[in-house]
């Protein structure tokens, strides 16, 4: 828990919630020791850049690691608070249910934003998980045929809804989407 | 245009879409005053519409709609034909009012009304932010997500649960403000209340998280594979705890406070116990046979003259108050009894639990889809097993992309024979080795049996003899596995399993005839039998930790010194799984005699997970082969339930049910079986109070006659039946409900380009006539 005071509000402080959340804060404060309030009885506003976050060593050798917390921040660019970056946590942990799990995944995947994830997108995918292992035939030809298998509307590329009817399909995606703490 | 509203990610168009349409439907009602207007304002109009402007009330949309519209310049290419075309805004409203987009006027509409509102208090109010990482909601429940789509019951429930969650972030005076403003059914805000409740009690209990760090460390090196072995030992660590409290609470403290009456001298302390567990510890509160089989009383004299008292004679003593009494033969069935009922209870929810998570009804098309997305493990950190993992992937998604495109060789009649009689041969060399060994361990122990010395350290012999089978034929098998060389990974994980299985099962088998056939003719033969089963637990760890210091740590020296090669052993899961449930399924066997095992048990577990883990990290590297965990995970699970706990729990019944208890020790003496004990209790209530008669027929008809037992399995069976009915069922409606998708896919795509043709046709006329209106 830390040696250092943080002072909450009576209605902020909970017993058992105090233990994650001052965990959880102390991590937040040591990115940025200077920037990061200990005080939040006036609720100040304060976001760390993308560049401090994903250096935490839990995030550090992850490839979608940009991506991860583009997705959790409110303006898109990796900016985030320390709501947003509980929220993460949150997700990413293991009491999450899979249906948000699933939302913030095609998030992750979704390079270009546009909410399918097209042949580029995976592709982007494709180069970070195998760091350009593959040659590009066989990176055209795994795209292609993923996207065949999980496509059901036919236009060639995942909405979120193929996207969720493939990922409940598969039993791993609760133990490998998952960050401990 | 759809793909602002089409996904649920897209929060805030959907809310505002939701809130639009329930403020227009309870004003006009009419869908098609609406379009008529918009037409109407089309022809006057003249212009081409913005789309993107119109698709979504604005808000935060510029850079998605910059994108998208670069987009549309750059991608010559239209594979669709509806993505490409600009709507009038007529169409668009339709498009927003179809009923995917809209949200029905039902119950689930009112409590995701108040969902909105908490929402917006709790950013006015600026509440505390939650951290529902260890509750079911996680906080971007917060933000909307869930909120479209008709609601069904189940889903009505679902969104009941997002309102609590988010209720418990608010202040007590903002939740009760809420609840109370709220027009929902008193009953309905009592179960939100209650919820409430439970959500906090499970997240308290989570926050007792032990060993976190070094679970984190682990999984951060060689990932979840591996992490699934040290969470089963946990697992089993809390199994043993709840044991232990229970007998310790119930049976080893009554006993220790009140010492039995008539106890011989204790031979005294030689280190050697703590491996035979006999001589200091032979006489102690640890075996059965220091239990009393009477009722121990508080403030009773050392006046009742022997051991042979029945126990419902309680009345003829001199004690004074009758109040502070324990049966104990009564303590003792009752207390084993249940502790194995809600033991079984709990492995068969977990395990249900479990299947429900790793278990797909429909078999999966989607293989290759399902690698791309689902195969990093997030939970990796270091930088080498990353390197790793990323090589890992790539081999697979070759492999996979081989079996994808290519048709599957045929193998000639002569190459398949010929695998056929390697396979054979494998088994046969399994099957023998097995038998070999068992029928060894049968007469070996009928050896020991006959010529029981007084010497502690030869009764020894049975449980090392054991333990070095257990260790040495795993690796027999592996070698066997080797030669047949299986093509797909996880046929070849199931294959080692089942050997190591069949051995387990068979030794185990012939070790309790051994100990319940034989032995229980012996005089004092509980204790004798608490005693054999603690020398195999802690034989069982001493060669563990050897072969953990062999295996791991000398093979590491040997290969980067000796073969001065880079690669160290790997961790073989699936071994060390089934060496975790045979140490499981000895100290369930051994409850019954030994009312002290289950703290052996947790000694044992504590320390074997220290030292595997030190060794994990030293010695070893992360596997290379891919590894389903849930699949493996829920094999795991089931094992232990099936074989291990069925198997101990039908010795305990047997040895309760059917075999005499020994007449000099311990708290069932006197009595033809154990489950006498029960049996005699029952009478005695009757007796007391003759209104509970019926109790004791009820007793008596269900428990003691089989064709209750019968009816019972048969409904049992039936029920199962049922289920995979249903899931057959299942199955078919869900190919039948893909095939749907696509068809209303197809029929949307020409309903619109319709619509989109009778639009576009109106208004060229109109065009062409204001035209010529104009000109002089």
């Amino acid at each position: 828990m830390g040696n250092k005071q943080t002072i909450f509000t009576d209605e902020q402080l909970d017993a058992y919630q105090c233990f994650f959340y001052c965990r959880l804060h102390g991590r937040y404060h040591e990115l940025a020791p200077h920037l990061v309030p200990m005080d939040y009885t006036n609720d100040p506003e304060c976001k760390l850049p993308l560049a401090l976050i994903v250096n935490m060593p839990e995030l550090k050798e992850n490839p979608f690691r940009n991506r991860i917390v583009e997705s959790f921040s409110e303006d898109g660019m990796g900016n985030l608070s320390f709501n947003e970056f509980v929220d993460m946590f949150s997700v990413l942990s293991e009491m999450a249910p899979r249906e948000l799990k699933a939302i913030y995944a095609f998030k992750i995947y979704d390079f270009n934003v546009d909410n399918y994830l097209c042949k580029e997108d995976l592709e982007k995918t494709l180069n970070k998980l195998t760091k350009e292992e593959l040659t590009p035939e066989e990176v055209e030809l795994v795209c292609e045929k993923s996207i065949e298998e999980a496509d059901l509307d036919g236009d060639n590329k995942l909405s979120f809804a193929d996207f969720e009817n493939m990922i409940t399909r598969a039993p791993d995606f609760l133990s490998t989407f998952h960050i401990r703490i | 245009m759809e793909a602002g509203l089409e996904s649920p990610v897209d929060e805030e168009g959907v809310h505002d879409s939701f809130n639009q349409l329930i403020a227009e439907q309870s004003q006009n009602g009419g869908l098609d005053a609406l379009e008529l207007q918009e037409l109407q304002r089309e022809l006057d109009e003249e212009g081409r519409d913005n789309v993107a402007y119109l698709s979504s009330p604005g808000h935060d949309y510029g850079r998605r709609q910059e994108r998208w519209e670069a987009e549309r310049e750059d991608d010559g290419r239209q594979t669709d034909s509806l993505a490409g075309e600009r709507w009038s805004s007529a169409t668009l409203k339709i498009l927003s009012s179809m009923p995917s987009r809209t949200i029905g006027r039902s119950r689930g509409a009112i409590i995701s009304q108040y969902y909105n509102r908490t929402m917006q208090l709790r950013r006015r109010r600026q509440s505390r932010p939650s951290i529902r990482d260890f509750s079911r909601s996680a906080r971007p429940s917060i933000r909307g997500y869930g909120m479209e789509g008709d609601t069904t019951d189940s889903e009505g429930a679902e969104k009941r649960e997002h309102l609590v969650n988010n209720l418990q972030n608010l202040s007590v005076s903002d939740r009760v403000r809420m609840l109370r403003g709220m027009p929902l059914s008193v009953a309905e805000k009592s179960e939100l209340r209650y919820m409430q409740s439970w959500y906090s009690w499970l997240s308290f209990i989570h926050s007792l998280q032990l060993w976190q760090v070094a679970l984190k460390r682990v999984s951060g090196r060689f990932g979840t594979g591996v992490l699934s072995y040290f969470l089963f030992l946990k697992t089993l660590l809390f199994f043993n705890l709840f044991l232990f409290l229970v007998t310790g609470a119930f049976l080893v403290l009554p006993q220790a406070v009140h010492p039995p009456l008539f106890s011989q001298g204790r031979p005294s302390f030689s280190g050697l116990e703590l491996l035979t567990g006999a001589g200091y510890f032979s006489d102690s509160v640890m075996y059965y046979g220091y239990y009393s089989n009477y009722t121990l009383r508080k403030s009773c004299r050392v006046d009742t003259g022997g051991q042979n008292m029945s126990i419902s004679n309680g009345t003829g003593m001199d004690c004074p108050s009758k109040r502070h009494s324990y049966n104990m033969p009564m303590a003792y069935f009752f207390t084993i009894g249940v502790s194995f009922f809600i033991t079984g209870i709990i492995l068969v929810y977990s395990m249900s639990k479990s299947f429900g998570q790793s278990f797909r009804i429909d078999k999966s098309h989607s293989i290759l889809a399902m690698k791309v997305f689902c195969s990093w493990d997030f939970k990796v950190l270091k930088k080498s097993s990353v390197k790793l993992m990323s090589e890992n992937i790539c081999t697979q998604l070759k492999e996979l992309l081989a079996e994808v495109n290519h048709k599957h060789v045929k193998n000639t009649v002569c190459q398949k024979l010929w695998r056929l009689t390697v396979h054979g041969i494998a088994w046969t060399i399994c099957i023998a080795s097995t038998t070999g060994c068992v029928i060894g361990i049968y007469y070996f122990s009928e050896h020991m049996h006959q010529v029981r010395q007084d010497e502690e350290a030869s009764m020894l012999a049975l449980p090392v003899v054991v333990s070095v089978i257990n260790l040495l034929l795993p690796g027999l098998f592996n070698a066997a596995a080797w030669m047949e060389d299986y093509d797909s990974p996880s046929v070849r994980t199931y294959v080692a399993i089942g050997r190591n299985l069949m051995l387990k099962v068979s030794v185990l088998g012939v070790l309790c005839y051994h100990w319940l056939g034989r032995v229980a003719a012996d005089p004092c033969w509980e204790d004798f039998v608490g005693q054999e089963l603690y020398r195999f637990l802690i034989m069982d760890f001493i060669f563990t930790l050897l072969d953990t210091l062999f295996g791991e740590f000398l093979w590491r020296l040997f290969s980067e010194k000796g073969l001065k090669r880079r690669r160290r052993p790997v961790f073989d899961i699936a071994r060390n799984v089934l060496d975790l449930i045979y140490g499981q399924t000895l100290a369930w066997l051994g409850v019954l005699f030994t009312p002290l095992l289950p703290a052996v048990q947790i000694l044992k577990l504590l320390l074997l997970f220290y030292i595997k883990k030190g060794s994990v990290m030293m010695n070893c590297q992360a596997p290379r082969k891919p590894y389903r965990v849930s699949q493996m995970t829920t094999i795991f699970i089931t094992l232990l339930c099936i074989p291990s706990f069925i198997g101990a729990s039908v010795c305990v019944t047997y040895t309760m049910w059917s075999i005499t208890p020994s007449s000099s020790c311990g708290p069932f003496r006197q009595l033809k079986t154990m489950f006498q004990a029960g049996k005699r209790w029952v009478e005695e209530l009757e007796k007391d109070n003759p209104s509970l008669s019926m109790l004791a027929r009820a007793h008596a008809y269900l428990v003691e006659n089989p064709f209750f037992l019968f009816v019972g399995a048969g409904i049992f069976l039936i029920v199962i039946y049922f289920h995979s009915q249903v899931v057959d069922g299942q199955r078919k409606i869900i190919s039948l409900l893909q095939e749907q998708i696509e068809n209303e896919g197809e029929d949307k795509k020409f309903l619109i380009t319709r619509l989109q043709s009778i639009h576009e046709q109106k208004r060229t006329p109109t065009r062409r006539l204001t035209k010529e209106s104009v000109k002089p």
